[in-house]
Protein backbone atom coordinates (compact mmCIF):
# COMPACT_ATOMS: atom_id res chain seq x y z
CA UNK A 1 0.00 0.00 0.00
CA UNK A 2 2.98 2.29 0.14
CA UNK A 3 2.94 5.18 -2.30
CA UNK A 4 3.81 4.32 -5.86
CA UNK A 5 7.06 5.64 -7.30
CA UNK A 6 6.93 9.30 -8.15
CA UNK A 7 6.14 10.09 -11.77
CA UNK A 8 9.05 11.42 -13.80
CA UNK A 9 8.65 15.16 -14.33
CA UNK A 10 9.27 16.91 -17.63
CA UNK A 11 11.82 19.74 -17.84
CA UNK A 12 9.23 22.51 -17.46
CA UNK A 13 7.59 20.80 -14.49
CA UNK A 14 11.01 20.15 -12.92
CA UNK A 15 11.92 23.80 -13.32
CA UNK A 16 8.57 24.82 -11.83
CA UNK A 17 9.15 22.43 -8.96
CA UNK A 18 12.57 23.96 -8.36
CA UNK A 19 11.17 27.49 -8.30
CA UNK A 20 8.36 26.36 -6.01
CA UNK A 21 10.84 24.87 -3.52
CA UNK A 22 13.12 27.91 -3.70
CA UNK A 23 10.22 30.28 -3.01
CA UNK A 24 8.94 28.09 -0.19
CA UNK A 25 12.43 28.04 1.38
CA UNK A 26 12.73 31.82 1.02
CA UNK A 27 9.29 32.30 2.57
CA UNK A 28 10.18 29.98 5.43
CA UNK A 29 13.45 31.83 6.09
CA UNK A 30 11.67 35.21 5.98
CA UNK A 31 9.06 34.10 8.53
CA UNK A 32 11.81 32.61 10.71
CA UNK A 33 13.82 35.87 10.57
CA UNK A 34 10.77 37.96 11.35
CA UNK A 35 9.85 35.75 14.34
CA UNK A 36 13.41 35.95 15.67
CA UNK A 37 13.46 39.75 15.51
CA UNK A 38 9.93 39.98 16.94
CA UNK A 39 10.89 37.80 19.93
CA UNK A 40 13.78 40.18 20.72
CA UNK A 41 11.19 42.89 21.47
CA UNK A 42 8.41 40.68 22.80
CA UNK A 43 10.21 39.16 25.73
CA UNK A 44 13.70 39.99 26.96
CA UNK A 45 15.96 36.92 26.73
CA UNK A 46 17.21 35.71 30.12
CA UNK A 47 20.77 36.60 31.11
CA UNK A 48 21.50 32.88 31.37
CA UNK A 49 20.96 32.47 27.63
CA UNK A 50 22.46 35.81 26.53
CA UNK A 51 25.77 35.87 28.41
CA UNK A 52 27.14 32.49 27.25
CA UNK A 53 26.41 33.51 23.65
CA UNK A 54 28.04 36.90 24.12
CA UNK A 55 31.09 35.18 25.58
CA UNK A 56 31.23 32.62 22.79
CA UNK A 57 30.76 35.14 19.97
CA UNK A 58 32.65 38.07 21.43
CA UNK A 59 35.43 37.00 23.75
CA UNK A 60 36.32 33.68 22.15
CA UNK A 61 36.53 35.18 18.65
CA UNK A 62 39.00 37.95 19.55
CA UNK A 63 42.27 36.01 19.01
CA UNK A 64 41.34 34.58 15.62
CA UNK A 65 39.96 37.91 14.35
CA UNK A 66 43.01 39.81 15.63
CA UNK A 67 45.52 37.42 14.06
CA UNK A 68 43.66 37.32 10.74
CA UNK A 69 43.30 41.10 10.65
CA UNK A 70 46.99 41.67 11.36
CA UNK A 71 48.19 39.28 8.70
CA UNK A 72 45.83 40.69 6.08
CA UNK A 73 47.24 44.16 6.75
CA UNK A 74 50.78 42.82 6.44
CA UNK A 75 50.00 40.87 3.25
CA UNK A 76 48.46 43.96 1.65
CA UNK A 77 51.59 45.94 2.48
CA UNK A 78 53.82 43.26 0.93
CA UNK A 79 51.69 42.96 -2.23
CA UNK A 80 51.24 46.68 -2.90
CA UNK A 81 54.62 48.10 -1.86
CA UNK A 82 56.48 47.15 -5.07
CA UNK A 83 53.93 48.84 -7.37
CA UNK A 84 53.68 52.00 -5.30
CA UNK A 85 57.46 52.16 -4.92
CA UNK A 86 57.92 52.03 -8.73
CA UNK A 87 55.79 55.13 -9.24
CA UNK A 88 57.27 56.89 -6.24
CA UNK A 89 54.13 56.83 -4.12
CA UNK A 90 55.15 54.49 -1.33
CA UNK A 91 54.09 57.03 1.30
CA UNK A 92 50.55 56.77 -0.09
CA UNK A 93 50.38 53.10 0.88
CA UNK A 94 48.80 53.98 4.22
CA UNK A 95 45.75 55.48 2.56
CA UNK A 96 45.23 52.47 0.28
CA UNK A 97 45.76 49.78 2.93
CA UNK A 98 43.75 51.51 5.61
CA UNK A 99 40.73 52.48 3.53
CA UNK A 100 40.54 48.95 2.10
CA UNK A 101 40.70 47.54 5.60
CA UNK A 102 38.09 49.71 7.27
CA UNK A 103 35.63 49.68 4.36
CA UNK A 104 35.94 46.11 3.12
CA UNK A 105 38.45 43.68 4.50
CA UNK A 106 37.96 44.35 8.22
CA UNK A 107 34.19 43.72 8.25
CA UNK A 108 34.28 40.92 5.67
CA UNK A 109 37.13 39.12 7.42
CA UNK A 110 35.58 39.45 10.86
CA UNK A 111 32.30 38.14 9.42
CA UNK A 112 33.99 35.26 7.60
CA UNK A 113 35.82 34.23 10.75
CA UNK A 114 32.58 34.46 12.70
CA UNK A 115 30.74 32.37 10.10
CA UNK A 116 33.45 29.70 10.23
CA UNK A 117 33.96 29.67 13.97
CA UNK A 118 30.50 30.45 15.33
CA UNK A 119 28.04 29.91 12.45
CA UNK A 120 29.02 26.29 11.87
CA UNK A 121 29.08 25.58 15.61
CA UNK A 122 25.61 27.12 16.06
CA UNK A 123 24.18 25.08 13.20
CA UNK A 124 25.75 21.87 14.53
CA UNK A 125 24.58 22.52 18.09
CA UNK A 126 21.00 23.28 17.09
CA UNK A 127 20.93 20.37 14.64
CA UNK A 128 22.12 18.01 17.40
CA UNK A 129 19.46 19.41 19.72
CA UNK A 130 16.87 18.76 17.03
CA UNK A 131 18.08 15.20 16.40
CA UNK A 132 18.05 14.41 20.13
CA UNK A 133 14.55 15.94 20.56
CA UNK A 134 15.83 18.73 22.82
CA UNK A 135 14.03 21.29 20.63
CA UNK A 136 10.75 19.41 21.15
CA UNK A 137 11.55 19.26 24.89
CA UNK A 138 11.92 23.05 24.95
CA UNK A 139 8.47 23.46 23.40
CA UNK A 140 6.96 21.01 25.89
CA UNK A 141 8.45 22.93 28.82
CA UNK A 142 6.94 26.24 27.79
CA UNK A 143 9.99 27.76 26.07
CA UNK A 144 9.74 28.94 22.48
CA UNK A 145 12.80 27.52 20.65
CA UNK A 146 13.25 30.71 18.63
CA UNK A 147 13.12 32.91 21.72
CA UNK A 148 15.33 30.61 23.76
CA UNK A 149 17.88 29.60 21.15
CA UNK A 150 17.87 31.94 18.17
CA UNK A 151 17.19 35.43 19.52
CA UNK A 152 20.17 35.41 21.94
CA UNK A 153 22.44 34.24 19.12
CA UNK A 154 21.12 36.95 16.80
CA UNK A 155 21.74 39.61 19.45
CA UNK A 156 25.21 38.29 20.23
CA UNK A 157 26.28 38.17 16.58
CA UNK A 158 24.83 41.48 15.44
CA UNK A 159 25.86 43.48 18.51
CA UNK A 160 29.36 42.12 18.93
CA UNK A 161 30.52 41.87 15.34
CA UNK A 162 31.11 45.65 15.09
CA UNK A 163 33.54 45.35 18.02
CA UNK A 164 35.29 42.43 16.33
CA UNK A 165 35.45 44.49 13.15
CA UNK A 166 37.12 47.34 15.03
CA UNK A 167 39.63 44.81 16.33
CA UNK A 168 40.28 43.46 12.80
CA UNK A 169 40.61 47.04 11.45
CA UNK A 170 43.02 48.04 14.19
CA UNK A 171 45.23 44.98 13.88
CA UNK A 172 45.23 45.24 10.07
CA UNK A 173 46.21 48.92 10.18
CA UNK A 174 49.00 48.12 12.66
CA UNK A 175 50.20 45.15 10.60
CA UNK A 176 50.29 47.21 7.38
CA UNK A 177 52.07 50.08 9.10
CA UNK A 178 54.59 47.73 10.68
CA UNK A 179 55.65 46.25 7.34
CA UNK A 180 55.63 49.54 5.44
CA UNK A 181 57.48 51.65 7.98
CA UNK A 182 59.73 49.11 9.70
CA UNK A 183 60.50 46.63 6.93
CA UNK A 184 60.30 48.74 3.75
CA UNK A 185 61.44 51.97 5.37
CA UNK A 186 58.52 54.18 4.31
CA UNK A 187 58.62 57.45 6.21
CA UNK A 188 56.15 57.01 9.07
CA UNK A 189 55.16 60.68 9.26
CA UNK A 190 53.99 60.80 5.62
CA UNK A 191 52.51 57.30 5.83
CA UNK A 192 50.17 58.36 8.63
CA UNK A 193 49.58 61.83 7.22
CA UNK A 194 48.28 60.40 3.92
CA UNK A 195 46.20 57.86 5.80
CA UNK A 196 44.62 60.56 7.92
CA UNK A 197 43.85 62.79 4.96
CA UNK A 198 42.17 60.03 2.98
CA UNK A 199 40.47 57.73 5.48
CA UNK A 200 37.61 59.36 7.37
CA UNK A 201 35.15 58.24 10.01
CA UNK A 202 32.56 57.82 7.24
CA UNK A 203 34.62 54.92 5.91
CA UNK A 204 34.81 53.35 9.36
CA UNK A 205 31.06 53.73 9.87
CA UNK A 206 30.37 52.21 6.49
CA UNK A 207 32.31 49.11 7.52
CA UNK A 208 30.63 48.90 10.91
CA UNK A 209 27.10 49.26 9.51
CA UNK A 210 27.80 46.46 7.05
CA UNK A 211 29.20 44.33 9.88
CA UNK A 212 25.91 44.52 11.82
CA UNK A 213 24.07 43.09 8.80
CA UNK A 214 26.74 40.41 8.33
CA UNK A 215 26.39 39.35 11.98
CA UNK A 216 22.60 39.17 11.77
CA UNK A 217 22.80 37.16 8.53
CA UNK A 218 25.28 34.67 10.04
CA UNK A 219 23.09 34.06 13.11
CA UNK A 220 19.84 33.74 11.17
CA UNK A 221 21.21 31.53 8.39
CA UNK A 222 23.14 29.25 10.77
CA UNK A 223 20.27 28.83 13.24
CA UNK A 224 17.80 28.24 10.42
CA UNK A 225 20.02 25.54 8.94
CA UNK A 226 20.47 23.93 12.37
CA UNK A 227 16.77 23.91 13.22
CA UNK A 228 15.87 22.47 9.81
CA UNK A 229 18.60 19.84 9.62
CA UNK A 230 17.94 16.35 8.40
CA UNK A 231 18.12 13.49 10.91
CA UNK A 232 21.28 11.69 11.94
CA UNK A 233 24.97 12.50 12.08
CA UNK A 234 25.02 13.21 8.35
CA UNK A 235 22.25 15.78 8.79
CA UNK A 236 24.20 17.53 11.55
CA UNK A 237 27.37 17.64 9.45
CA UNK A 238 25.50 18.88 6.42
CA UNK A 239 23.75 21.62 8.42
CA UNK A 240 27.11 22.82 9.69
CA UNK A 241 28.65 22.96 6.21
CA UNK A 242 25.58 24.57 4.67
CA UNK A 243 25.55 27.19 7.41
CA UNK A 244 29.10 28.29 6.59
CA UNK A 245 28.70 28.20 2.80
CA UNK A 246 25.34 30.02 2.84
CA UNK A 247 26.61 32.59 5.37
CA UNK A 248 29.72 33.27 3.27
CA UNK A 249 27.74 33.77 0.07
CA UNK A 250 25.22 36.01 1.84
CA UNK A 251 28.05 38.08 3.38
CA UNK A 252 29.44 38.77 -0.10
CA UNK A 253 26.01 39.52 -1.56
CA UNK A 254 25.18 41.89 1.31
CA UNK A 255 28.64 43.45 0.98
CA UNK A 256 28.02 44.28 -2.67
CA UNK A 257 24.48 45.63 -2.42
CA UNK A 258 24.80 47.32 0.97
CA UNK A 259 28.17 48.78 -0.12
CA UNK A 260 26.53 50.34 -3.16
CA UNK A 261 23.57 51.59 -1.12
CA UNK A 262 25.76 53.07 1.63
CA UNK A 263 28.06 54.85 -0.84
CA UNK A 264 24.99 56.37 -2.52
CA UNK A 265 23.46 57.42 0.80
CA UNK A 266 26.71 58.80 2.21
CA UNK A 267 27.47 60.74 -0.97
CA UNK A 268 23.94 62.10 -1.07
CA UNK A 269 24.16 63.45 2.45
CA UNK A 270 27.84 64.33 2.59
CA UNK A 271 28.61 65.22 -1.02
CA UNK A 272 30.89 63.41 -3.41
CA UNK A 273 34.62 62.89 -3.18
CA UNK A 274 36.24 63.70 0.11
CA UNK A 275 33.41 65.68 1.68
CA UNK A 276 33.04 63.22 4.53
CA UNK A 277 34.44 65.26 7.34
CA UNK A 278 31.09 65.55 9.13
CA UNK A 279 31.81 62.11 10.63
CA UNK B 1 -10.00 14.25 27.09
CA UNK B 2 -7.84 13.51 24.01
CA UNK B 3 -9.56 12.64 20.76
CA UNK B 4 -8.22 11.58 17.37
CA UNK B 5 -10.81 12.03 14.64
CA UNK B 6 -9.94 10.44 11.31
CA UNK B 7 -6.29 11.47 11.66
CA UNK B 8 -3.73 10.86 8.92
CA UNK B 9 -0.09 11.83 8.94
CA UNK B 10 2.55 11.68 6.25
CA UNK B 11 6.10 12.94 5.89
CA UNK B 12 7.27 14.00 2.41
CA UNK B 13 4.88 11.60 0.75
CA UNK B 14 5.60 8.76 3.20
CA UNK B 15 2.37 7.81 4.98
CA UNK B 16 2.72 6.86 8.64
CA UNK B 17 -0.79 7.09 10.06
CA UNK B 18 -4.14 6.73 8.30
CA UNK B 19 -7.73 7.04 9.58
CA UNK B 20 -6.84 6.93 13.27
CA UNK B 21 -9.86 7.30 15.54
CA UNK B 22 -9.13 7.17 19.24
CA UNK B 23 -10.56 8.56 22.44
CA UNK B 24 -8.56 8.70 25.64
CA UNK B 25 -10.63 9.54 28.75
CA UNK B 26 -9.24 11.42 31.75
CA UNK B 27 -7.37 9.29 34.27
CA UNK B 28 -6.75 6.34 31.97
CA UNK B 29 -3.34 4.74 31.41
CA UNK B 30 -3.21 3.86 27.74
CA UNK B 31 -0.33 1.81 26.38
CA UNK B 32 0.37 1.99 22.66
CA UNK B 33 2.30 -0.95 21.26
CA UNK B 34 3.36 -1.88 17.76
CA UNK B 35 6.33 -2.50 15.50
CA UNK B 36 9.01 0.11 14.98
CA UNK B 37 7.92 2.63 12.39
CA UNK B 38 4.18 2.12 12.88
CA UNK B 39 3.72 5.71 14.08
CA UNK B 40 3.59 5.40 17.88
CA UNK B 41 5.87 8.37 18.57
CA UNK B 42 4.10 10.38 15.88
CA UNK B 43 0.85 9.68 17.74
CA UNK B 44 2.33 11.17 20.94
CA UNK B 45 3.67 14.23 19.14
CA UNK B 46 0.30 14.82 17.52
CA UNK B 47 -1.33 14.80 20.98
CA UNK B 48 0.85 17.62 22.27
CA UNK B 49 0.77 19.63 19.03
CA UNK B 50 4.44 19.12 18.12
CA UNK B 51 3.20 17.79 14.78
CA UNK B 52 0.24 18.92 12.69
CA UNK B 53 -1.83 16.08 11.18
CA UNK B 54 -2.03 15.93 7.39
CA UNK B 55 -5.74 15.12 7.71
CA UNK B 56 -8.26 14.96 10.54
CA UNK B 57 -8.26 16.58 13.98
CA UNK B 58 -6.55 15.92 17.29
CA UNK B 59 -8.32 17.64 20.17
CA UNK B 60 -7.38 18.05 23.81
CA UNK B 61 -10.30 19.02 26.02
CA UNK B 62 -12.13 20.10 22.87
CA UNK B 63 -9.28 22.34 21.64
CA UNK B 64 -7.31 21.70 18.46
CA UNK B 65 -3.79 22.54 19.71
CA UNK B 66 -2.30 23.25 16.29
CA UNK B 67 -4.91 25.97 15.68
CA UNK B 68 -4.03 27.89 18.86
CA UNK B 69 -1.84 30.99 19.04
CA UNK B 70 1.64 30.83 20.59
CA UNK B 71 0.64 31.87 24.12
CA UNK B 72 -2.41 29.60 24.37
CA UNK B 73 -0.52 26.69 22.78
CA UNK B 74 2.20 27.05 25.41
CA UNK B 75 -0.43 27.19 28.17
CA UNK B 76 -2.08 24.00 26.91
CA UNK B 77 1.24 22.21 26.37
CA UNK B 78 2.18 22.84 29.99
CA UNK B 79 -0.72 20.60 30.95
CA UNK B 80 1.36 17.76 29.44
CA UNK B 81 4.56 16.16 30.65
CA UNK B 82 6.65 14.40 28.02
CA UNK B 83 9.30 11.79 28.78
CA UNK B 84 11.26 11.52 25.52
CA UNK B 85 12.78 8.32 24.21
CA UNK B 86 16.37 9.45 24.84
CA UNK B 87 15.22 11.65 27.75
CA UNK B 88 16.16 14.76 25.66
CA UNK B 89 17.92 16.39 28.61
CA UNK B 90 19.58 19.71 27.82
CA UNK B 91 23.29 18.86 27.49
CA UNK B 92 24.56 22.22 28.62
CA UNK B 93 22.53 22.27 31.84
CA UNK B 94 23.00 20.36 35.09
CA UNK B 95 20.41 17.87 36.35
CA UNK B 96 19.08 20.54 38.73
CA UNK B 97 18.74 23.12 35.96
CA UNK B 98 17.07 20.58 33.68
CA UNK B 99 14.39 19.82 36.27
CA UNK B 100 14.00 23.51 37.15
CA UNK B 101 13.86 24.59 33.49
CA UNK B 102 10.08 24.58 32.96
CA UNK B 103 9.39 26.35 36.25
CA UNK B 104 11.96 29.05 35.54
CA UNK B 105 10.52 29.61 32.06
CA UNK B 106 7.13 30.34 33.62
CA UNK B 107 8.70 33.07 35.80
CA UNK B 108 5.95 32.60 38.39
CA UNK B 109 7.64 30.68 41.21
CA UNK B 110 10.20 31.90 43.73
CA UNK B 111 13.62 30.26 43.71
CA UNK B 112 12.73 28.66 47.07
CA UNK B 113 9.62 27.03 45.55
CA UNK B 114 11.64 25.88 42.55
CA UNK B 115 14.32 24.48 44.81
CA UNK B 116 11.77 22.54 46.88
CA UNK B 117 10.03 21.14 43.81
CA UNK B 118 13.28 20.03 42.15
CA UNK B 119 14.40 18.20 45.29
CA UNK B 120 10.97 16.58 45.76
CA UNK B 121 10.73 15.39 42.14
CA UNK B 122 14.26 13.99 42.14
CA UNK B 123 13.46 12.18 45.38
CA UNK B 124 10.24 10.79 43.87
CA UNK B 125 12.18 9.22 41.01
CA UNK B 126 14.74 7.82 43.44
CA UNK B 127 17.73 9.99 42.64
CA UNK B 128 20.05 11.14 45.45
CA UNK B 129 20.75 14.86 46.03
CA UNK B 130 24.36 14.35 44.87
CA UNK B 131 23.15 13.95 41.29
CA UNK B 132 21.86 17.52 41.03
CA UNK B 133 25.13 19.08 39.94
CA UNK B 134 25.93 16.44 37.32
CA UNK B 135 25.62 17.04 33.59
CA UNK B 136 23.49 14.63 31.50
CA UNK B 137 26.62 13.16 29.88
CA UNK B 138 27.71 11.87 33.30
CA UNK B 139 24.50 9.87 33.85
CA UNK B 140 23.59 6.29 32.96
CA UNK B 141 20.63 5.56 30.65
CA UNK B 142 18.31 4.74 33.56
CA UNK B 143 19.30 7.87 35.46
CA UNK B 144 18.68 10.02 32.38
CA UNK B 145 15.19 8.59 32.05
CA UNK B 146 14.51 9.29 35.71
CA UNK B 147 15.76 12.88 35.42
CA UNK B 148 13.58 13.23 32.31
CA UNK B 149 10.61 11.97 34.31
CA UNK B 150 11.39 14.35 37.20
CA UNK B 151 11.58 17.23 34.70
CA UNK B 152 8.29 16.25 33.08
CA UNK B 153 6.57 15.99 36.48
CA UNK B 154 7.95 19.28 37.80
CA UNK B 155 5.10 21.30 36.29
CA UNK B 156 2.38 19.00 37.73
CA UNK B 157 1.01 17.87 34.35
CA UNK B 158 -2.47 16.49 33.85
CA UNK B 159 -1.30 14.18 31.06
CA UNK B 160 1.97 12.23 31.01
CA UNK B 161 3.34 11.06 27.68
CA UNK B 162 6.02 8.36 27.85
CA UNK B 163 7.90 7.61 24.63
CA UNK B 164 9.52 4.18 24.96
CA UNK B 165 10.48 4.78 28.60
CA UNK B 166 12.25 1.44 29.02
CA UNK B 167 14.04 1.08 25.68
CA UNK B 168 17.74 0.41 26.09
CA UNK B 169 17.54 -0.30 29.81
CA UNK B 170 18.46 -3.48 31.66
CA UNK B 171 15.58 -5.65 32.99
CA UNK B 172 15.89 -4.33 36.54
CA UNK B 173 15.89 -0.68 35.46
CA UNK B 174 13.01 -1.48 33.12
CA UNK B 175 11.01 -2.67 36.12
CA UNK B 176 12.07 0.39 38.12
CA UNK B 177 10.74 2.67 35.39
CA UNK B 178 7.50 0.67 35.14
CA UNK B 179 7.08 1.06 38.91
CA UNK B 180 7.72 4.78 38.60
CA UNK B 181 4.97 5.06 35.99
CA UNK B 182 2.59 3.31 38.41
CA UNK B 183 3.72 5.41 41.38
CA UNK B 184 3.37 8.59 39.36
CA UNK B 185 -0.24 7.72 38.68
CA UNK B 186 -0.82 6.99 42.36
CA UNK B 187 0.81 10.23 43.54
CA UNK B 188 -0.58 12.53 40.86
CA UNK B 189 -3.99 12.29 39.18
CA UNK B 190 -2.58 11.99 35.66
CA UNK B 191 -3.78 10.53 32.41
CA UNK B 192 -0.88 8.51 30.98
CA UNK B 193 -0.07 7.45 27.45
CA UNK B 194 2.84 5.04 27.26
CA UNK B 195 4.43 4.06 23.96
CA UNK B 196 6.47 0.90 24.33
CA UNK B 197 7.68 -2.33 22.72
CA UNK B 198 8.10 -3.95 26.06
CA UNK B 199 5.18 -6.28 26.79
CA UNK B 200 6.07 -6.64 30.49
CA UNK B 201 5.81 -2.89 30.96
CA UNK B 202 2.61 -2.81 28.91
CA UNK B 203 0.96 -5.51 30.99
CA UNK B 204 2.12 -3.98 34.25
CA UNK B 205 0.94 -0.41 33.77
CA UNK B 206 -1.91 -0.52 31.24
CA UNK B 207 -5.60 0.09 31.83
CA UNK B 208 -6.00 -0.21 28.09
CA UNK B 209 -3.73 -1.32 25.25
CA UNK B 210 -3.88 -0.17 21.66
CA UNK B 211 -1.81 -1.90 19.01
CA UNK B 212 -0.90 -0.09 15.81
CA UNK B 213 0.27 -1.81 12.65
CA UNK B 214 2.57 -0.23 10.05
CA UNK B 215 0.40 1.33 7.37
CA UNK B 216 2.52 -0.14 4.56
CA UNK B 217 1.73 -3.69 5.77
CA UNK B 218 -2.04 -3.29 5.96
CA UNK B 219 -4.46 -4.94 3.59
CA UNK B 220 -6.79 -2.57 1.69
CA UNK B 221 -9.56 -1.20 3.92
CA UNK B 222 -8.03 -2.45 7.16
CA UNK B 223 -7.79 -0.25 10.24
CA UNK B 224 -4.33 0.62 11.47
CA UNK B 225 -5.52 -0.04 15.03
CA UNK B 226 -5.19 -3.83 15.19
CA UNK B 227 -6.23 -4.14 18.81
CA UNK B 228 -7.95 -1.93 21.38
CA UNK B 229 -8.71 -3.47 24.77
CA UNK B 230 -7.35 -4.54 28.15
CA UNK B 231 -4.21 -6.57 28.84
CA UNK B 232 -6.33 -9.67 29.48
CA UNK B 233 -8.17 -9.26 26.19
CA UNK B 234 -4.84 -8.83 24.42
CA UNK B 235 -3.77 -12.31 25.55
CA UNK B 236 -6.95 -13.76 24.01
CA UNK B 237 -6.87 -11.74 20.78
CA UNK B 238 -7.35 -13.98 17.74
CA UNK B 239 -5.45 -11.78 15.26
CA UNK B 240 -2.21 -13.67 14.48
CA UNK B 241 -0.35 -10.39 13.93
CA UNK B 242 -1.18 -9.31 17.49
CA UNK B 243 -0.09 -12.65 18.94
CA UNK B 244 3.08 -12.59 16.83
CA UNK B 245 3.99 -9.22 18.35
CA UNK B 246 3.03 -10.17 21.91
CA UNK B 247 5.06 -13.39 21.73
CA UNK B 248 7.93 -11.73 19.86
CA UNK B 249 7.94 -14.26 17.01
CA UNK B 250 9.59 -13.39 13.68
CA UNK B 251 7.76 -16.13 11.67
CA UNK B 252 7.27 -15.10 8.02
CA UNK B 253 9.24 -11.91 8.60
CA UNK B 254 12.42 -14.01 8.57
CA UNK B 255 12.10 -13.99 4.79
CA UNK B 256 13.06 -10.30 4.89
CA UNK B 257 16.55 -11.37 5.98
CA UNK B 258 17.19 -12.90 2.57
CA UNK B 259 14.74 -11.29 0.14
CA UNK B 260 16.50 -12.54 -3.01
CA UNK B 261 16.41 -16.21 -2.08
CA UNK B 262 14.13 -18.30 -4.29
Amino acid sequence: MASAGRARLGPVASFGNLIHHALAALGDFTIFSWQTIAWAFRRKPAAGTLLPNFFMVGVRSVPVVAITGMFIGMVMAVQTYAQFQKIGMATRLGSLINITLVRELGPVLAATMLAGRIGSAMAAELATMRVTEQIDALSCLGAHPIHYLVTPRLLACSLLIPLLTIMADYMGIMGGALICTRVYGVEAHYYWQHSESYVTMADVWMGLIKAIFFGAAIALVSCHRGLNSRPGAEGVGRASTEAFVASFIIILVIDFFLGMALITVFEYFLGTGQARSLF
Amino acid sequence: MITFADVAMEFEGHRVLERINLEIPRGQTLVVIGESGCGKTVLLKLMIGLLRPTKGKVTFDGKVLTQLGDAELTRQRLRFGFLFQGAALFDSLSVYDNVAFGMREQRKLTSKDIDDTVRQRLQEVGLPPGVEAKKPAELSGGMKKRVGLARALALNPEVMLYDEPTTGLDPIMTDVISELILQTRQRHPVTSIVVTHDMKTAQKVADRIVMLHPWSRLKPGESQVLFDGTANELARCADPRVQQFVEGQARERLSELNPFAG
